[in-house]
């Protein structure tokens, strides 16, 4: 007789017992042990049909291939880049990855990225040592000019993104800013510094309340009540030349919001 | 016997006031706080992250290093000399064979968690306090592990078999032994065992049944302070 010791949705630490019997099976985060299913992580348990999964609550960013990440270029070799993943490892973005155009073999390639840039790149391959290959050859996928970048923690990366990309296209909406959220948990923010500076109160809100249900609802509440304190803070005089501001990157950003959610979609997948 | 009362009153099974916090360092990538009598542990895991000096790098796994310190006015007054010292060199090195056990890190070839154990205050089981802090903090930072390790010290005081020894007990002047344990609490696996002191075969055997319902203890604490970080307020 197997039977379950949680309910779907409880949070598990390691060494817990999910389930007893051999008619569950062991899926993510989870192990064997004779007759018993055990967690390997702090958790929220998922049951699906005979699978016990678990969704981890933290933890370290593993590179997988079609991921999206931001990385700094921390080294310009004979051939490319090395690139920062905020993880153990660091990833080489050869040159025929980077750009479309032609690049002579005498070219300064820190003309094209310096050291310390952000860049918005795919993983395309990763092997078994974790060595990781980037790709910029893509739509959305750039060098991050300007803006900020913010950290979060990478397993939270899915809540920031939100259901098919609902949560970013309501920070970026509200805010006015262009935002990439990073597989590995690092995120670039550009707008007006208003903006971007709201946007990363917001992630950071998304961070720490991630485990609440409906969260774009407590989200959208949040940036509506911060941006009410705002207006109410700047004298009047003030308060207007930032809000024409404001209209002219929604208007200039609009385009891009456009594109992104399709992307966040495919990465979802 | 003469040792029938505790110095500070408590049973003979019984252990010290205890507490325990998740996430105390938020520049951590997992943390942990954990307090047993005047035993006062902070525990902080960086990682997994690059590993040097490379030689120390292995293609198979990712490593654990332990780093064991007493802050310099831990103890009861003397200044404990910062740096690194023979005791806890060895203290690190029991901590990360107790921890090395439950840890995977089969998925971070090359790579290095690092478990930093700071002891603000210290009165006795010290290395226990720093195993189960550092479990706690590993758990906290999301890195894969079968089991949680928890530990205790227990021992004999003049012929009575108590756990969780205070400091005045450990120096009580009779014949007096001090045995840190830490044990998995599914398998029931001794990951640390040590002793100090002398015992009899038979007090031994009672001394460690009485660590694993010690430990048991301590156990539903750690697991009570990672859940609690993550409790849904109404």
């Amino acid at each position: 007789m197997s039977k379950l010791l949680f309910n779907e949705k409880d949070v598990v630490a390691p060494g817990e017992i999910l389930a007893e019997g051999m008619d569950y099976l062991p899926g993510p985060y989870t192990y064997r042990e004779g007759e018993m299913i055990i967690s390997k992580v702090i958790g929220l348990v998922n049951i699906s049909g005979r699978a016990i999964r678990l969704t981890p609550l933290a933890g370290p960013y593993l590179p997988k291939i079609g991921d999206k990440i931001i990385g700094k270029v921390i080294d310009i070799t004979i051939s490319g880049w090395r690139v920062d993943t905020n993880t153990a490892y660091s990833a080489l973005l050869n040159v025929k990855d980077a750009t479309t155009r032609f690049i002579k073999k005498t070219e300064d390639l820190s003309k094209i990225i310096s050291i310390g840039e952000y860049v918005v790149a795919k993983i395309y391959n990763v092997t078994s040592q974790n060595l990781i290959d980037l790709t910029m050859k893509e739509p959305g996928l750039h060098k991050a000019t300007g803006g900020r970048v913010m950290g979060i923690s990478p397993q939270k990366v899915p809540r920031v993104i939100g259901k098919s990309g609902s949560m970013i296209i309501l920070v970026k909406s509200k805010t006015h800013c262009e935002i990439d959220v990073g597989q590995n948990g690092l995120i670039w923010i550009k707008g007006a510094p208003e903006g971007e500076y709201l946007a990363e109160k917001a992630i950071k809100f998304i961070e720490e309340h991630s485990h609440y249900d409906g969260l774009t609802d407590k989200v959208e509440k949040f940036l509506d009540h911060e941006l009410g304190a705002d207006k109410n803070q700047q004298p009047k005089e003030q308060a207007q030349p930032p809000n024409e501001q404001k209209q002219q990157s929604k208007e200039q950003d609009q385009p891009q919001e456009q594109d992104q959610p399709n992307l966040q979609d495919q990465q979802n997948q | 016997m003469a040792y029938t009362q505790r110095i500070d009153g408590r049973k003979v099974d019984e252990l010290r006031p205890m507490e325990a916090k998740v996430g105390m360092i938020p520049n951590a990538d997992g943390s942990a706080y954990f307090k047993i009598g005047n035993t006062i542990a902070y525990a902080a895991v960086y990682g997994p992250r690059e590993l040097y000096p490379r030689f120390l790098q292995n293609p198979k796994t990712g490593i654990l290093r332990c780093h064991y310190n007493m802050m310099p006015f831990s103890g009861s007054g003397e200044r404990i000399r910062p740096g690194n010292k023979r005791r806890a060199q060895e203290i690190s090195m029991v901590m990360n064979n107790a921890l090395s056990l439950v840890l995977d890190l089969t998925a971070f070839p090359n790579s290095v968690v690092d478990v930093f154990v700071e002891l603000p205050q210290t009165d006795a089981g010290t290395r226990c306090a720093a195993i189960s802090a550092a479990s706690i903090a590993l758990a906290d930072a999301g890195i894969p592990m079968k089991d949680m390790v928890s530990s205790v010290a227990v021992g004999q005081v003049d012929g009575t078999v108590v756990a969780d020894l205070s400091y005045g007990e450990e120096s009580y002047p009779a014949i007096v032994s001090d045995i840190p344990v830490a044990i998995l609490n599914n398998t029931k696996e001794i990951c640390l065992l040590q002793m100090d002191g002398e015992i009899s075969k038979e007090s031994l055997i009672k001394a460690l049944e009485l660590a694993q319902t010690a430990t048991a203890q301590i156990y539903d604490l750690q697991i009570k302070a990672l859940k609690e970080k993550y409790r849904v307020e109404k």
